[in-house]
């Protein structure tokens, strides 16, 4: 027990260091990452543009939204859609 | 292993002082390495606080009592199931507890961002590294839990009885996951302020983490209202009690975040109301753990006063001033894209319930902490009572529940009377027809239960016409069969039908809470064997008396006292109630008057006897008359004192016996309350409603499509 106690420390200690300096060790892909998180933001804004039309949509067949309304609204939003395909497209 | 938990919590906070760092430089500096092994110290810290905690929980279950920990807070009569509890009973435990779950969930939160939001995630880590460093800072300079002694007592003090009861094992963790996970959607925040990108990205980004929050808090105080009911023996759910008030100020501004949100997430709007609600929302977490280890305010939950005032009062202080500076300092980029078009909408409706649950939460505030305003101000402390808190809470209940039908079917931006009209008729309608149904019942006992009754209805009609018109709309596009059509309606829209699911489970709730509270019937009675008492059209017979001693590991864990009860209506048997009054030996059962009088001077429980039904519950707890009991204990106490163990426990077994065949008149607290199941029932609907919500949703839209932009956008949306 004596001995067993400071080597889990020793233990612990070693793979906290190794987890933490790992990207000062290896260095992170900085422009990789960028345009990675750049694609991840932009799909993640995409989806919220699908859930808010799909939204719109049942609103508009439980009645809540007028048909008027609802073109006007699905017409805004398909366009933001689409502006941000295009956007994910441009990063290839 | 009391070194080895030490020296975790050493290297733990070692390790949040090093992130912080590392994420601050990394953000300044655009330095995506250090960044990176920012993110990666809460990885570090995680796995530093599960060892540590590991420890903990092995020494409690091992008994090992050179934890000092481990001696005052368990034993080895206390079964295995709570002891495995007891580490977070204590102070030491529950604080640990708290940093690790807050290492957990700030793990996978950024874990799963580590993509995105890379402006704002560094500051977000070092806030929530910040908050790791003050509980392992508190843990290793205030109150270790890795404290020992060179020799162990033969005997820990055992836990307190009143926890032993299932909900313990889970009320805490609940609450601290809750209270934890809030401190998620704070920390982004105060990242997305600090770098000024406050449009809806970070909410959408820790939206999960928030409804995480609400629902592992919402758990836990609805196990608190069952261990009360069950276990406390008044016969109650909710007693206004500061540490239940305490757990409940955040999951009402809680809710309302997750309500305003979506205005902020449709319409831009709100942003200063949102980061308001969330800051405030994440500081009354902490102030929530605060209260329930400080003692400052009388509590049944309070266990024993500490001495971490001073810094929890500073960590607050510092929450809010840097809260406050930071919104008054972007309030320029905060500015409302969009005004509110109509009062008639849904932005409206949720603006009004915004204003009722945070009008709700400031009630509570303000009669939790007026004895120490009462103090402040007067020099005396006063506290303010249930009829207090009733005043103006049941009214904003009122109105919270009609809101609660309102929202949901109201159009954003304006509603116009036309819409108005289409779906509020049918539920109005059905409101009204429960309404008469109830008088004709002869359901007039209480004004403001009734209208709970009517609001209840109301919902239910909102929420089932959605539903309905919802299958119809989706059978009308794809032809699918009426349940299939159910499922692929909730499954493509999680949130909203979760949602709808929770209005209807609180509708549910607040019907069981207004019917307990308006038609509840008590009485206190002292019966002897065979004596009969009447309570709200019952007739309760007290049978036969009980007693028994329980043994665990060779020792007595406590001896019980109880009664049988017949319960009759109309001359018909409709059960039979059992309860008990549990003894527990005190710490030094020897030291006076030896084990007799030593299980008696200890701590002492209720076993309720109870027979729920959906209907009502027949809910009894006895308390063996003192006066009699007490001169039987202290003759046997004083002839068996300085005998030998052996024989103070056949004298424990012949007070056993004579208190069976005896006479013994005992107190009995007789409850007949209507509906108290329908307060479970509907926190199992408002949970179910939440995991629905929390369920991720399909992701079958991420795949790329080659075609034509509007027809690429027509195709995911009907993949998903």
């Amino acid at each position: 027990m004596d001995l067993l106690a400071p080597l889990i420390v020793i233990v612990l200690l070693g793979v906290v260091v190794w987890l933490v300096s790992g990207p000062l060790r290896t260095g992170a892909g900085a422009a990789d990452e960028a345009e990675t998180a750049r694609r991840d933001d932009l799909e993640a804004a995409k989806e919220a543009k699908y859930r808010e039309i799909r939204d719109a949509e049942l609103d508009h067949r439980t009645g809540k939204l007028s048909a008027e309304d609802w073109r006007a609204l699905d017409r805004e939003l398909r366009a933001e859609a689409m502006d941000l395909l295009r956007r994910l497209d441009e990063l290839g | 292993m009391a070194p080895v938990g030490q020296a975790c919590l050493i290297l733990a906070l070692v390790t949040c002082a090093y992130g912080i760092a590392a994420s601050l430089y990394g953000a300044r500096a655009g330095r995506r390495d250090w960044v990176a092994s920012g993110r990666r110290s809460v990885y570090g810290l995680a796995l530093l606080t599960s060892a540590a905690f590991a420890v903990l929980e092995v020494a409690f279950l091992r008994s090992d009592f050179h934890f000092d920990v481990v001696a005052t807070h368990s034993s080895t009569t206390t079964p295995t199931f709570y002891r495995a509890a007891a580490a977070w009973s204590s102070q030491e435990g529950s604080l640990l507890l708290w940093v690790w779950l807050l290492s957990l969930w700030s793990s996978l939160v950024l874990f799963l961002v580590r993509r995105r939001l890379r402006d704002v995630a560094p500051y977000a880590t070092a806030v929530l590294l910040g908050f790791g460093a003050f509980f392992t800072a508190l843990l290793v300079f205030a109150v270790s839990p890795f404290g020992t002694v060179a020799v162990a007592p033969p005997e820990g003090s055992g836990l307190n009885p009143l926890l032993r009861h299932p909900s313990m094992m889970i009320h805490p963790p609940m609450l601290y996951s809750g209270y934890t996970l809030w401190a998620v959607p704070f920390a982004f925040a105060i990242g997305a302020l600090v770098v000024r990108r406050v449009d809806a990205d970070w909410i959408r980004a820790t939206r999960r983490f928030a409804l995480a929050a609400w629902f592992f808090l919402g758990i836990g105080i609805l196990l608190g209202a069952r261990w009360s009911y069950a276990e406390l023996g008044w016969g109650g759910y909710w007693a206004w009690d500061p540490v239940e008030n305490a757990s409940l100020l955040p999951w009402l501004t809680g809710t309302a975040f997750l309500h305003s949100v979506m205005v902020q997430e449709k319409r831009g709007m709100l942003k200063v109301w949102n980061v308001s609600l969330v800051l405030a929302t994440g500081t009354l977490a902490v102030l929530g753990t605060f209260l329930v280890r400080s003692g400052i305010l009388d509590s049944i939950h309070a266990f024993g006063a500490s001495t971490l005032g001073v810094p929890f009062v500073s960590l607050i202080a510092v929450m809010i001033a840097g809260s406050v500076f930071l919104v008054v300092s972007r309030r320029a980029a905060l500015r409302s894209e969009h005004r509110l078009d109509s009062l008639l909408s849904r932005e409206a409706a949720f603006l009004g319930n915004n204003l009722v649950l945070v009008g709700l939460a400031f009630v509570v505030f303000w009669g939790t902490f007026f004895p120490l305003i009462s103090e402040a101000v007067t020099g005396t402390k006063a506290a303010v009572g249930p009829p207090w808190f009733n005043r103006y809470t049941v009214p904003l209940a009122l109105v919270l529940v009609l809101l609660s039908g309102i929202g949901p079917v109201i159009a954003w931006r304006r509603a116009t009377l036309a819409n108005v009209r289409r779906n509020f008729l049918w539920p109005t309608a059905g409101a009204l027809a429960t309404l008469g149904a109830l008088l004709a019942f002869g359901v007039t006992g209480s004004v403001t239960a009734l209208i709970m009754f009517v609001c209840a209805a109301f919902v239910a009609g909102v929420l089932g016409q959605e539903l309905w018109r919802g299958v119809g709309a989706r059978r009308a596009m794809t032809s699918e069969g009426p349940a299939r059509a159910l499922v692929s309606l909730v499954r493509r829209n999680r949130r909203r039908y979760g949602g709808y699911t929770v209005h209807l489970g609180m509708a549910v709730l607040f019907v069981g809470v207004a019917a307990s509270s308006a038609f509840q019937h008590a009485r206190d009675v002292r019966l002897t064997p065979g004596g009969s008492a009447t309570v709200g059209g019952y007739q309760i017979t007290y049978v036969k008396p009980t007693a028994r001693v329980v043994q665990r590991d060779g020792g007595i864990e406590r001896i019980a006292l109880g009664a049988v009860l017949d319960v009759r209506r109309d001359g018909r048997k409709v059960g039979r109630l059992h309860t008990e009054r549990g003894y527990y030996p005190s710490a030094a059962p020897f030291a006076s008057g030896g084990l007799v009088s030593g299980l008696f001077e200890g701590e002492a429980t209720s076993e309720v006897g109870m027979k729920a039904g959906l209907l009502r519950d027949v809910w009894t707890v006895i308390q063996p008359d003192p006066e009699y009991l007490s001169k039987v204990i202290a003759g046997v106490a004083q002839r068996t004192a300085d005998k030998p163990v052996a024989q103070q426990e056949r004298a424990v077994s012949g007070l056993i016996g004579v208190y069976e065949r005896g006479v013994f008149p005992a107190q009995f607290r007789l409850l007949i309350s209507p509906l108290v199941a329908w307060i479970w029932l509907g926190g199992l609907i408002v949970f179910a409603g939440g995991l629905i919500a929390l369920w991720p949703a399909p992701d079958a839209a991420r795949g790329r499509v080659r075609a034509g932009y509007a027809a690429r956008v027509a195709q995911d949306l009907d993949r998903a």
